[in-house]
């Protein structure tokens, strides 16, 4: 599928001098926007409400949403790895804004199908394409540090949440001033759908400037004083390159699916149940020690270890290398998992700190694996093969809540549930970190007979046409 | 290392501004921090008691 020649990626190739540090900003106006995903808690009352409807039909809006993130990217990938991140990043902000449009059309109608097709069918294939949009463009701009760069990315996605949250608040305080943000006060349908319209069109701005500012870089370039060699000495690092259709042929491709699906599913676990968890776990008879605010504060902290641990961790892994990393993330996290379920409930601080550590580590799951691709098939197809590898994602994000909702709905009612009864779906989860850990511990190099010939490069490779743009 | 090389390309150069770069970062910092600044102020309520 061609695109506009404004759109190609030979287009947007770098001329020599170009500032690399132009590219993490470009990156993160598209992941802050799609980050949005994480916070629609802020308004699903109001949508139950005015859809006189349930939490479970308002909910599959974001499961639709999540669902269609994972197959869009597996499907795109490969579109998105031939046209470049500009043609990406401008069809993620067409479709993510105009799911938001359609969404609060359903909003205004009452049509809830309306809301599903907008937000969860549009909004997901935005999701998907802008999730992946940047990766191999910024794997590709910094060989030198691929965990530093796609970590600041994911960070970004992250970090989405912690601004539309507060932001959806104060824009419905502002469409609707009997809704002040307090528990107990919920906004009209009418604040949601403006709050929609505004979004939509907030965003479709921001991931524009993103998409008018992203360059590739030239096929031969590379970073002042970076030796690939240096690179290739270490374990696991190929420079050979593997196309996406062959990498689902590898058992390395898999088992990285196992061990994503499973840091992802443990890490849902907690987030999932995050303010009733902390409530049930100091719960003395009928009330808890811990109340709604210092949960919804616990939340908060969880948010920050999220979006930290991408950044910090993802950095940390071009050091220490990528299998180690994940090493760290299942197996010292099936420790701390161990604790929380033992010892989680003696005192908040350690229940605090547990989590906190734990969700840090699903975090930096989420932004090491498209360095980890890269170190294990090369440069050539990795955002198609990172695309693929996100159906872990939404298979997590089905079976997370399922294991914890299972097992919570098997113990007793909501508002009554102890510590012990969170016990078997954290040694659940413990059982899934030990599978993934095991997974990691069996990824090997990639065999040559899945390698490309030799002169095949990154997409990159494609003529170069006019000079057009402004700072190439 | 903030500015990279090109090895063996002809092209002419270019030098992107570096206060497109610095505004670049303004636009995703601010609102970041706009979030960050909200969710302590939320999470504070955890070691408020």
């Amino acid at each position: 599928m061609a695109v506009p020649s404004f759109l190609a990626r030979e287009r947007i190739i770098a001329r020599p001098g170009f500032n690399r540090w132009l590219i993490p900003p470009a990156a993160l106006a598209v992941h802050l926007c799609i980050g949005q995903a994480y916070a629609t808690s802020v308004y699903k009352a109001a949508l139950v409400s005015h859809f006189e409807s349930s939490l479970t039909a308002i909910g599959i809006i974001f499961s639709i949403a999540i669902v269609m993130l994972g197959l869009s990217a597996a499907v795109f990938g490969t579109w998105v790895d031939k046209n470049g991140p500009r043609a990406a990043m401008f069809t993620a902000a067409c479709f993510w804004s105009a799911g938001f449009l359609v969404g609060a059309l359903g909003i205004s109608t009452e049509q809830l199908w309306l809301v599903y097709l907008g937000y969860g069918v549009l909004g997901g294939i935005g999701l998907g394409i802008g999730y992946i949009s940047p990766v191999s463009t910024l794997i590709k701009w910094f060989p030198d540090r691929p965990g530093l760069a796609t970590g600041m990315a994911i960070m970004g996605f992250g970090g989405g949440a912690l601004i539309a949250s507060p932001l959806s608040r104060q824009l419905m305080n502002w469409y609707d001033p009997t809704y002040d943000g307090t528990v107990g006060t919920t906004p009209t349908g009418a604040a949601v759908a403006q709050l929609f319209v505004t979004l939509g069109l907030v965003y479709l701005v921001f991931m524009m400037f993103g998409a008018f500012i992203v360059r590739v870089p030239a096929p031969d370039w590379r970073p002042d004083g970076f030796d690939p060699s240096a690179v290739k000495a270490k374990s696991l690092v190929t420079t050979e390159n593997v196309s996406a259709n062959n990498a689902i042929k590898t058992p390395q491709f898999w088992l990285l699916w196992t061990v994503l699906f499973c840091n992802v599913t443990a890490g849902i676990g907690i987030l999932e149940q995050a303010a009733p968890m902390i409530q049930d776990f100091f719960r003395n008879g009928e009330t808890s020690t811990v109340v709604a605010a210092t949960a919804a504060g616990f939340v908060g902290l969880l948010s920050l270890f999220n979006m930290a641990g991408r950044f910090v961790w993802s950095t940390t892994s071009d050091y220490i290398g990528r299998k180690p990393i994940y090493m760290v993330y299942l197996g010292v996290g099936l420790v701390l998992y161990v604790l929380l379920a033992t010892v989680g409930s003696t005192a908040t601080w350690v229940f605090v700190i547990l989590a906190a550590i734990i969700i840090s580590f699903y975090g930096g799951g989420f932004a090491t694996v498209p360095a980890y691709l890269r170190d294990l098939f090369g440069t050539y197809q990795v955002g198609a093969i990172h695309g693929r590898l996100l159906t872990a994602w939404a298979a997590a994000g089905i079976a997370g809540p399922l294991i914890i909702n299972g097992v919570l709905d098997a113990r007793g009612t909501p508002g009554q549930l102890t510590a012990g009864d969170y016990r078997p779906a954290l040694f659940i989860m413990v059982g899934l970190l030990a599978v993934g850990f095991i997974a990691n511990l069996m990824i090997k190099p990639v065999a040559e007979k899945w390698f490309e010939p030799k002169n095949t490069d990154a997409p990159t490779t494609a003529s170069t046409t006019g000079d057009r743009s402004l700072s190439r | 290392m903030s500015t990279p090389q090109h090895a063996g390309d002809q092209k002419a150069t270019t030098h992107t501004p570096t206060a497109l770069v610095a505004f670049a970062w303004a636009l995703v910092g601010v609102p970041l921090a706009y979030g960050l600044y909200n969710t302590v102020k939320a999470a504070s309520a955890l070691f408020g008691g």
